[in-house]
This record gives C-alpha cells, sequence and structure tokens, in this order.
C-alpha cells in the first residue's frame, strides 16, 4: 500500500548520523547449523543511541544474527563489535537483552526476577530490588512485586522480564520480536518506551517481522532475508529504492498535452468527474510538465505525490516471497502488517 | 575500530557471576517444599533397615536358640550340668543351653525331632562314653565345645581359673593394620554413599533452564564456566547442609547410644584431621563426579532422558568406588597410585590413605591435581555445552584437516622467521 510521505521529524540528518559511533557493527557474519546455512554474510552498522530495526520474515536468520551480536553464539566467520568489544561478554554489563522465547523461573517473585537478571549484569542485588520495585510501581505492577512469576498473566511476565532487561540501566538493549504476545495496547507503551530509551541514549536494536513497528520507530533497519541482507541503511533510503508515484487528475480527457507526460504513465481512467494519471516521478522533478498541461488546458483537478511505504519497500527489496512469508508471519501473529 | 582494552566495570568476573546463579539456585533449592523431603531421604533407608532388623529378631525370636539335650545317666547328666554352669561362669564361654531328658523309647534321634526341646544336638552315652548325635553341620560346630564340657565334667575337681590382671595397651602392628583398614573402608563406604546420595541430583540441573528458556539469558550474560561453576558450588553447598543435618542427627544418636557403641579405631593422621581430609575429598569427588553428570545432563532434552541415564550413571559410580577399594589392601601398591592418579578415584584412595598412613604431603598434591581436573571438566562441560546444545563456537574439522592447518601454520611461522 503506497502512504503519503511524511518527513520523520526526530531522524538525524545523515551528516549528524555518521558523527556517531557505531553501537554495533558485524561484518561477513556467517553461521552454518550442520549443512544448513542460517546467516549466510551480514553486514550491519547500529549507530550509537539509533533505533535499528531487524526485518525479516520467520526463519530469515534474525535471531541468529542478534545471538551472534550478543555472543551467545559465536559465528563460523565474519567479525562483530559491540560497544568497542570483539567479545560482547566483555561489555555484558552494558547489554540488555530480551530473548524471542521469553523465560523466567516461576518460583521467583517478580522483583528478585528483575534483581537477579540486573545480577547477571553486574547489579548489586539491592539496587536491583529498589529499582524492580520502582520500575514495577511505574508500569502499574506494583502489587504484583511480591507475587511468584508462576501466579502473573503473560503480559504481565512478559513485562517484568522487559524490566529486567533495563533494571541496569544499558547503554545497547536488544529485543528479540519484543512485540510478539503483546496486545494492543501493551504494544504502544513497549513503543513508548524504545522511543524513550532512545531518547535517553541508550542504543536500541529490535527484531520484528510487524513492519509497522520499525516504520514508526526505526531510524535505520536491516532487511534479512534467507540468511542474508539485501538491504543496510536508513528507512527512507530504503523508501526510496521505489520511485515516488505521481497520481494527477485532469478535467480534460485528452489534448495535445497528453505528449508531456512520461512515456510509462497509464491510461487516463475516468472516475467522477475526471480523468487518473498514474506515472513514476521523473528524476527531472515535474514542474515544467504541469506548466505545459496548465498551457493546454489539460484542467489539472488534483496532484499528488506519493511516495513508498516501506512493506513496498521490503516487497521490492527482499523480494515477493520473502513479503508473502513476513505477511503470513504477521496474519499469524495477528499484529497488523 | 580499534579493540578497546578490558575494563574491569564492563564485565562480571567468573567468580562473581557463579555467585549470582550459585546464590539463585542454593536459595531455591532450600526454600523449595521438596528440600524437606531430600533431608527425609536417609530416614527411609534407616527405617527400612530397621524395620527389616525387627522382624529378623523377631523371627530369630520365635524359633530360639538350639539347646543340648543330655540324655545320659542320671549322675553323668548331673556332673554335665554343673560343668556348664561353671564353665560358663569362669571362663566366659558361650556354651549352647543344656537340658537334661530322659531318653525317650525311640532312641536319642527322636529327641531331635520334637519341637518343643528345640535340641540342636543330643549328648548321649556315659561320660566314659559319650556320642554326640545330631545333623552333620551342627556337630562340626558343637564338638569342639562339648569335648570341653566333658572335660570338665570328667575332671575330679573342679578347673582351677587363675586370676589375671588386665594390662591396656596399644594395639599389636597387625590390629592397627586391621583397624585402620577397617576405617579407610568405612571412610570409603561413607564417601561413596553420599555422593552417590547427593552427586546424581546434578543430572537434572540445566533442564530447567533449557525447558523454560531461561538459558538464553544466562548465555547473553555470563560465561556458560561461570554457569556450570554456579550450579555446581550451589549444590555443594546443598549438600553440605544435607549433610550437616544428617550428621547433627546421626551424632546424637550415637552420642544417646554411646555406651553401647564399641571403640573406634583412630586414623592414622588423627580424627580431626581424617574428617577435615574427608570433607575436602568429599567436595572434591563431588565436583568431579558433579562437573561430569551435569555436563551429561545438559545434553539431555527433557526430564526423561535425564532419567534414563540415571542408570548407566550409578553403574559408573560404583566402578569408580571399586577402583577406590582396590588402594584399601596396599596403599602403597601400583594399583592403589594408579587409583590415586585417576581423578574420579583419586578421592577414594586419598581417604583410603589417610586413614593408613600418617605423611600430609601426598594429600597437598592430591588435593591440586583434584582441583586442576574440576576446573578441566567444568570447562570440558561448559564448550560440550555451548558446541551441542547452544550450536555455537568455531566448526568441527576432522583431525586430519586440523593437523594440515597446524603444519602449514608452523610452516609459515618458519618461513617468516
Amino acid at each position: 500500500m503506497l502512504a503519503l510521505s511524511a518527513p520523520t521529524a526526530s531522524a538525524p540528518t545523515q551528516a549528524m548520523e555518521d558523527a556517531r559511533p557505531p553501537a554495533v557493527m558485524a561484518r561477513g557474519l556467517v553461521k552454518r547449523f550442520g549443512g544448513t546455512e542460517a546467516v549466510g554474510g551480514v553486514d550491519l552498522t547500529v549507530p550509537a543511541g539509533a533505533i535499528y530495526g531487524i526485518l525479516g520474515p520467520n526463519g530469515a536468520g534474525k535471531t541468529t544474527t542478534m545471538r551472534m551480536l550478543l555472543g551467545i553464539i559465536d559465528p563460523d566467520s565474519g567479525t562483530r563489535i559491540v560497544l568497542g568489544h570483539e567479545r560482547p561478554h566483555q561489555v555484558a554489563r552494558a547489554i540488555g537483552y530480551l530473548p524471542e522465547e521469553r523465560g523466567l523461573y516461576p518460583a521467583m517473585k517478580a522483583v528478585d526476577a528483575i534483581a537477579f537478571m540486573g545480577a547477571l549484569r553486574g547489579l548489586p542485588q539491592r539496587v536491583g530490588r529498589e529499582r524492580g520495585r520502582a520500575m514495577l510501581e511505574a508500569h502499574g505492577l506494583g502489587n504484583a512485586a511480591d507475587r511468584q512469576i508462576r501466579h502473573l498473566s503473560k503480559g504481565m511476565a512478559q513485562t517484568v522480564q522487559l524490566l529486567g532487561t533495563l533494571v541496569h540501566r544499558p547503554r545497547l538493549v536488544v529485543l528479540d520480536e519484543p512485540f510478539s504476545g503483546l496486545d494492543a495496547i501493551n504494544q504502544g507503551k513497549l513503543e513508548t518506551m524504545i522511543r524513550d530509551l532512545a531518547a535517553a541514549g541508550t542504543t536500541v536494536i529490535f527484531s520484528t517481522h510487524v513492519i509497522a513497528h520499525a516504520e514508526r520507530l526505526c531510524e535505520r533497519i536491516a532487511i534479512i532475508a534467507g540468511g542474508r541482507v539485501p538491504f543496510e541503511g536508513r528507512v527512507d533510503e530504503a523508501r526510496d529504492r521505489i520511485p515516488a508515484q505521481v497520481r494527477l487528475e485532469t478535467r480534460a480527457g485528452d489534448g495535445p498535452w497528453r505528449r508531456r507526460l512520461p512515456p510509462g504513465a497509464a491510461a487516463g481512467r475516468k472516475e467522477g468527474g475526471g480523468h487518473w494519471w498514474t506515472f513514476p516521478l521523473p528524476a527531472t522533478g515535474i514542474e515544467a510538465m504541469l506548466r505545459d498541461l496548465v498551457e493546454g488546458q489539460a484542467g489539472i483537478l488534483s496532484l499528488s505525490i506519493e511516495r513508498a511505504g516501506l512493506h513496498d519497500a521490503f516487497m521490492h527489496i527482499a523480494g515477493e516471497a520473502a513479503a508473502r512469508a513476513l505477511a503470513n508471519g504477521s496474519a499469524a501473529d495477528g499484529s497488523p502488517a | 575500530m580499534s579493540r578497546k582494552a578490558d575494563s574491569p566495570r564492563e564485565r562480571l568476573s567468573l567468580p562473581a557471576a557463579a555467585m549470582v546463579v550459585a546464590q539463585r539456585d542454593f536459595l531455591a533449592i532450600l526454600l523449595s517444599r521438596t528440600f524437606l523431603l531430600f533431608l527425609l531421604g536417609p530416614l527411609f533407608p534407616v527405617a527400612v533397615a530397621a524395620l527389616a532388623g525387627g522382624i529378623g529378631d523377631q523371627m530369630r525370636g520365635s524359633v530360639g536358640t538350639p539347646a543340648l539335650a543330655v540324655t545320659m545317666p542320671a549322675g553323668d547328666a548331673a556332673r554335665v550340668v554343673a560343668a556348664r554352669r561353671h564353665l560358663g561362669e569362669t571362663v566366659g564361654v558361650d556354651l549352647p543351653e543344656v537340658r537334661v531328658i530322659p531318653a525317650p523309647p525311640g532312641g536319642a534321634a527322636a529327641l531331635l525331632g520334637r519341637p518343643e526341646l528345640n535340641a540342636g544336638a543330643v549328648l548321649t552315652g556315659t561320660l566314659a562314653e559319650p556320642v554326640l548325635l545330631g545333623p552333620e553341620d551342627r556337630l562340626q560346630r558343637w564338638q569342639g565345645l562339648v569335648r570341653l564340657l566333658l572335660a570338665e565334667a570328667r575332671s575330679t575337681g573342679t578347673l582351677e581359673v587363675p586370676a589375671l590382671a588386665l594390662a591396656p595397651a596399644r594395639p599389636s602392628t597387625s590390629d592397627a593394620r586391621r583397624d585402620r583398614m577397617s576405617v579407610a573402608q568405612g571412610g570409603q563406604l561413607l564417601l561413596f554413599l553420599l555422593s552417590m546420595l547427593l552427586a546424581g541430583m546434578v543430572l537434572s540441573n540445566l533442564v530447567e533452564e533449557k525447558g523454560n528458556k531461561i538459558i538464553e539469558i544466562l548465555a547473553a550474560s555470563i560465561p556458560m564456566d561461570a554457569v556450570f561453576l554456579g550450579k555446581l558450588f550451589a549444590m555443594l553447598a546443598i549438600s553440605f547442609v544435607g549433610i550437616a543435618v544428617w550428621a547433627a542427627a546421626g551424632g546424637a544418636l550415637l552420642w544417646l547410644a554411646r555406651d553401647a557403641l564399641p571403640p573406634v579405631p583412630a586414623p592414622a593422621v588423627g580424627w580431626p584431621l581424617f574428617a577435615l581430609l574427608f570433607v575436602l575429598y568429599f567436595a572434591l569427588n563431588y565436583l568431579l563426579l558433579g562437573a561430569i553428570f551435569l555436563a551429561i545432563g545438559s545434553l539431555a532434552a527433557s526430564v526423561r532422558e535425564v532419567q534414563t541415564l540415571s542408570m548407566p550413571v550409578t553403574m559408573s559410580q560404583m566402578l569408580i568406588f571399586f577402583l577406590g577399594n582396590l588402594a584399601v589392601a596396599n596403599p602403597d601398591g601400583g594399583v592403589a597410585w594408579a587409583a590415586t592418579a585417576f581423578p574420579l578415584s583419586s578421592p577414594y584412595a586419598m581417604v583410603s590413605r589417610a586413614a593408613q598412613e600418617p605423611g600430609l604431603g601426598v594429600h597437598a598434591l592430591a588435593l591440586a591435581w583434584q582441583v586442576l581436573f574440576v576446573a578441566l571438566f567444568i570447562r570440558g562441560g561448559a564448550t560440550l555445552f555451548r558446541r551441542r546444545v547452544m550450536h555455537s563456537g568455531a566448526p568441527r574439522r576432522p583431525w586430519r584437516e586440523r593437523l594440515r592447518l597446524r603444519r602449514g601454520r608452523d610452516a609459515a611461522e618458519l618461513t617468516s622467521v
């Protein structure tokens, strides 16, 4: 679906972005499981303080890539530099990680679970408990602080785990499919939380197969399909891979002015009171053409220039099969694509 | 981008990370309801043994101790009874009870078939020509005692038993050796029982983390070695809690029954040092076995797989125990040294040595040797876990290829030199 382009007010300029040191950099990451190549040469650059999305259908290699970045598994080849270190465990205290498959000890109290996850990252248990209690309170879960995880709802347990991921105030947060399993309200809250983290200078990387989240949140994205990265860069760069479409409505259906329309322009479709023309935005612009149309009395009723949405860009970049897999994954998850 | 130097603030040290895991595991087990059952666990075999012993006593009581039936002329029989009483009082020989019975019409052998008499054998004939009648095995066991009885009965006066002054002294060399061997065997048996009871628990230790995916968070936060180390030490601490409770309960019982207990021989290094060494060897035995069991268990995908592994694991523990047992008979023999050098049987062999040999230097070496293998086993287990379960690590190459690569590197180094 095409959407009117909206300038991203928070997106930094290219120059500002280049000035930031990368929080994560990966070059040529390869991972095979037995004879299967799960990831076949991933290159990523995540600027510090950015919200970075890894997009791809299920099985594309998103989780494997993240696990390599975090040092949970070692790549068969390639290099990764995370917060300036080649071995991610060396900066483990500065990283927060929410895995795709959520896991907590069922017999632990919510506040203890948060403190334990903080302690694994070097935060003293006492401080972890204090912060955990305050965070739970802030998220409306104050009365669940001393309840065992097994007695919490799935959504509450998920929130507890997310708070445990953040309790030690990491500089880099990696979230694997963080929106999966959350209802619409909690998805909204999570989006706000991610924006707040980035505003405070934390680098956030998250994977998703729901493009809408990435489109709303990310400055930069990597599209992964079949274990490879066909695109890595800013969201608007991805959109620019598809030329913007011009939609023109004229009163007249024919006349000498029609010769001024680009050769690829679709035949004028009559709808309502006018004739509709659709064609890719020419690289030279449309000012001269519009002048000729006005002089030729085409009778311009309306004009819009529509930029491609991220979904169309994804389809264009990753291929139709990957886009279909992504759409199927979204449908199965019940999330809007 | 240049690689930054290690910053101590950026990562948790291995002991600190292990401590976080150990603390969580220790408290989770200690505060669980099942821990009480764990503490009560040894009561069940004790109760079964007591019950079985009680039933045995009852059965033995109902059968009664067999008596010696005497069918001799009245004068001879009276002298046999008097001799039995005198020998019982002075020499303290455990003689069978004597029952004087008139000779039955069917012959003396008929007495053996009368249940109310419970006669093990029948002494018949006269004092001049006695005959002992009974089953073959009973005759073998009683013939010496009956000869002594008859000798006393036939003597004109009563046997003169002189007064004897008793002067307790240190046991002879052979007695001391035998005593220490029994301490060595007892120590090994206790070590084996405790290890078998406790080390098997670590088999299922990583199943919870794997089941609820916490392993992913642990693996992202701390080195896998720290996870293994923490889990092992948590279980060791739990074991110590259990042992402390059981020892306190057992000690209280022994103290109550102290007068009825036989004296326990002292080990060669003395009781305090022996106790200390026993605790250290138990800890190392536990860590050595535990590291292997944890690694084996971590590869299992489910509780069912862990249960399947329990049998071979128990059998392997028994084999190790038997190997350690071989060191008892000859602590300086080749087999004993082999058992000492083999890391898994080393604690057993060294407990035996502590009971039998006074030297301490070899214990320091053995402890260091065992600690080294604990570290190697933990590292090996963690590596195996990372490779097999987390699918991490460099791809495995056939050994020929690795050799070729190594030769290639060596050649390149030589060329550059």
